[in-house]
């Protein structure tokens, strides 16, 4: 987990008031000036419980300048909990929130932030166009009505500014909360559950408007149950299962471990052994499955093709195989719950 | 965001709610059936009745009653507007998901809470205010009584919709919207019920029962607020020639509003207020 305290409150650094004079004032005030900015949003040992059901218990994460990462889990396992904990709608029990370097319970941390909620609901009796320059001038802001017009055509509801939401369908005012959430210039967007209530179309637009935030270096948190968006989107995902995080960590590290299928006849001893040096194998039929090694320079597969050549194998079908993240989270989910079970059992 | 745009944005936002949504309408509808019934009832009673065979003194009494009566059905329909106003307006959106995305920008609670407050006393006393003149007139045009301190009258009825309004934001905050409206108005009832007990206990000398009418007006400031407006509504040499008579009568009331009491109206919409925000700010949405 990349929650590194001393990472987050980089604007509540000690301003260097020593008493060995100027240089070494000065010396301090570059180390300041030379820390990374502070993250979009630093949270650590988040808990909340309602009632009897602890919800949410000792979640740190940490959401980069420009990064989009993901935030996957099972129903109730509190994803959005600790969204609206981090943007301070829900008070923790304990714990401490951070967005862009100040305390997440200070409304002027939110200034930067854009947030689309997963209950999506705004005012039925104003128009679409009335929601965007409410939230405008809530959020402080100067957006200018052109601006605002084509927030709005990007989210595809530009022919139905001057409509009133009560009239809208569920999906363009999910379309429409995305307008919110984009409108106020933000560096920050936090998208609970964004395609919950869109068409596949409206899916890809909001990949695409994902896409475009990535490249222009706004950081975003992507809770979705859409694992390939997350997957296509995302620099990294945290797994959040009963209120804990299982895991996170970049695409890559989670889904590191590749494998190759191979369909082969004449398999010898030596050959067999060549297969096994390589990697964990199963075998179905004539279908091998091996596992790679992680570390690879690109070399695993042709060496091992060729040596199985060489001993006399023949070769008929070489497939790769990836992981996909939804396997990787269904297999994290199923460890941890047995591992939840295992332990009951012993108590 | 300065809190002050926060407020007065979140301020018009109520305004352009309580427009939008057909309330305006609504209340102007019952508004006008009232003032139409009213009009021709007192002009029925100055052509038909005995009115004009009262002395100068009584007809000025019956017409004092009358407006206190139709005062009290104006302050009846400016209490129900903004008590099931008051309610859906915060716990509404929170229940609903519209305040999530509100609150989330950076805006305070508190000046969230004090915007809708702002914008539901002005349009729960501009209703009242104007209601209420409109009322004055046509009593004016049809028996031709004018109250001796309509401003002072107006006022505290305004007064008593901020206060019904401050405790339906309270309850707001704690319980659902619609028991939010219920309670605000049932609360409204008892206590003006208490009242006219305490009236009654007064004229019959038993100090226990006049005592209910004291403490509740305390608890809750409807009804004391609204005996002030209707003091400033009626003639008072008509009430003093004929006071003796009609105690306890729960239309007449016998005595002004105290500064005491005033101030303690004040304040207790501020503590009320003050407690709204305190629950606000704890509020897990």
């Amino acid at each position: 987990m990349a929650a590194d305290p001393t990472n987050a409150p980089a604007g509540a650094a000690p301003a260097g008031a020593s008493p060995a004079g100027d240089a070494a004032r000065q010396a301090a005030a570059q180390l300041v000036a030379d820390l990374p900015p502070a993250p979009a949003v630093w949270c650590s040992g988040l808990r909340k419980r309602y009632g009897k059901r602890q919800a949410v218990e000792e979640v740190s994460l940490q959401v980069g300048r420009g990064e989009v990462v993901g935030l996957l889990g099972p129903n109730g396992a509190g994803k959005t909990t600790v969204i609206k904990m981090l943007l301070g709608l829900v008070t923790p029990d304990a714990g401490e929130a951070m967005l862009f370097g100040s305390p997440a319970a200070d409304p002027a941390s939110r200034t930067k932030v854009g947030y689309l909620p997963e209950l999506f609901r705004y005012q039925p009796w104003l128009s679409a166009a009335e929601v965007l320059a409410l939230h405008v001038r809530l959020s402080g802001v100067a957006v200018p009505a052109a601006e605002q017009r084509e927030v709005l055509a990007l989210v595809g509801l530009g022919e139905r500014a001057g409509d009133r939401v009560g009239g809208f369908s569920k999906g363009m005012q999910q379309r429409l909360g995305l307008a919110v959430a984009l409108v106020a210039r933000p560096e920050f967007v936090v998208l609970d559950e964004p395609t919950s209530a869109l068409d596949p179309l409206g899916r890809a637009d909001v990949r695409d408007i994902v896409l475009s935030l990535r490249e222009r270096g706004v950081a975003v948190l992507l809770n979705s149950h859409l694992i390939g968006e997350v997957e296509r989107v995302c620099d990294r995902v945290v797994i959040l299962d009963r209120g804990r995080v299982a895991t996170s960590g970049t695409l890559a590290e989670l889904l590191g471990q590749r494998e190759l299928r191979l369909e082969l006849t004449g398999v010898t001893p030596a050959a067999e052994a060549r297969l096994a040096a390589t990697g964990l194998v199963e075998r179905e039929g004539d279908w091998f499955t091996v596992a790679l090694p992680a570390e690879d320079a690109g070399d695993a597969v042709p060496d091992l093709v060729g040596d199985l050549v060489a001993a006399g194998v023949r070769v008929h079908a070489v497939e790769p195989v990836r992981i996909s993240l939804e396997e990787r989270l269904l297999g994290i989910l199923r460890a941890t719950a047995d591992a939840r079970a295992e332990a009951e059992e012993r108590a | 965001m300065s809190t002050a745009r926060t407020v007065l944005t979140i301020a018009g936002l109520t305004l352009r709610e309580a427009s939008r949504r057909k309330v305006l309408r609504a209340l102007a509808g019952l508004t006008i059936v009232l003032l139409v019934l009213s009009a021709w009832g007192f002009s029925r009673l100055s052509a038909e009745s005995e009115f004009g065979t009262l002395t100068s003194g009584e007809a000025r009494l019956v017409a004092s009653q009358l407006l206190n009566l139709v005062m009290f059905g104006l302050s009846l329909i400016a209490a129900l507007g903004t008590a099931f106003l008051a309610g859906p307006t915060l716990s509404g959106e929170i229940e609903s998901g519209i305040s999530l995305s509100l609150l989330a920008r950076p805006v305070r609670r508190w000046a969230v809470l004090a915007g809708k407050w702002l914008g539901l006393a002005a349009f729960g006393s501009g209703f009242v205010v104007l209601a209420g003149l409109a009322q004055c007139l046509v009593v004016q045009a049809t028996v031709g009584y004018w109250p001796p301190q309509p401003v002072v009258a107006l006022a505290l009825l305004a007064a008593q919709t901020v206060v019904l309004l401050t405790l339906g934001l309270l309850l707001s905050t704690v319980i659902s919207p619609m028991a939010s409206g219920v309670v605000a108005v049932g609360l409204f009832g008892a206590t003006w019920i208490a009242g006219v007990v305490g009236g009654i206990g007064e004229a019959l000398g038993n100090d226990g029962v006049a005592r209910v009418g004291t403490i509740s007006r305390m608890l809750l400031p409807t009804d004391g607020l609204w005996r002030g407006a209707m003091h400033a509504f009626q003639d008072p040499a008509a009430l003093l020639q004929f006071g003796q008579e009609m105690e306890g009568f729960p239309f007449l009331s016998e005595a002004p509003l105290t500064v005491a009491y005033l101030a303690w109206a004040a304040f207790w919409v501020l503590m009320i207020w003050g407690l709204a925000a305190l629950s606000f700010r704890r509020k897990d949405l």
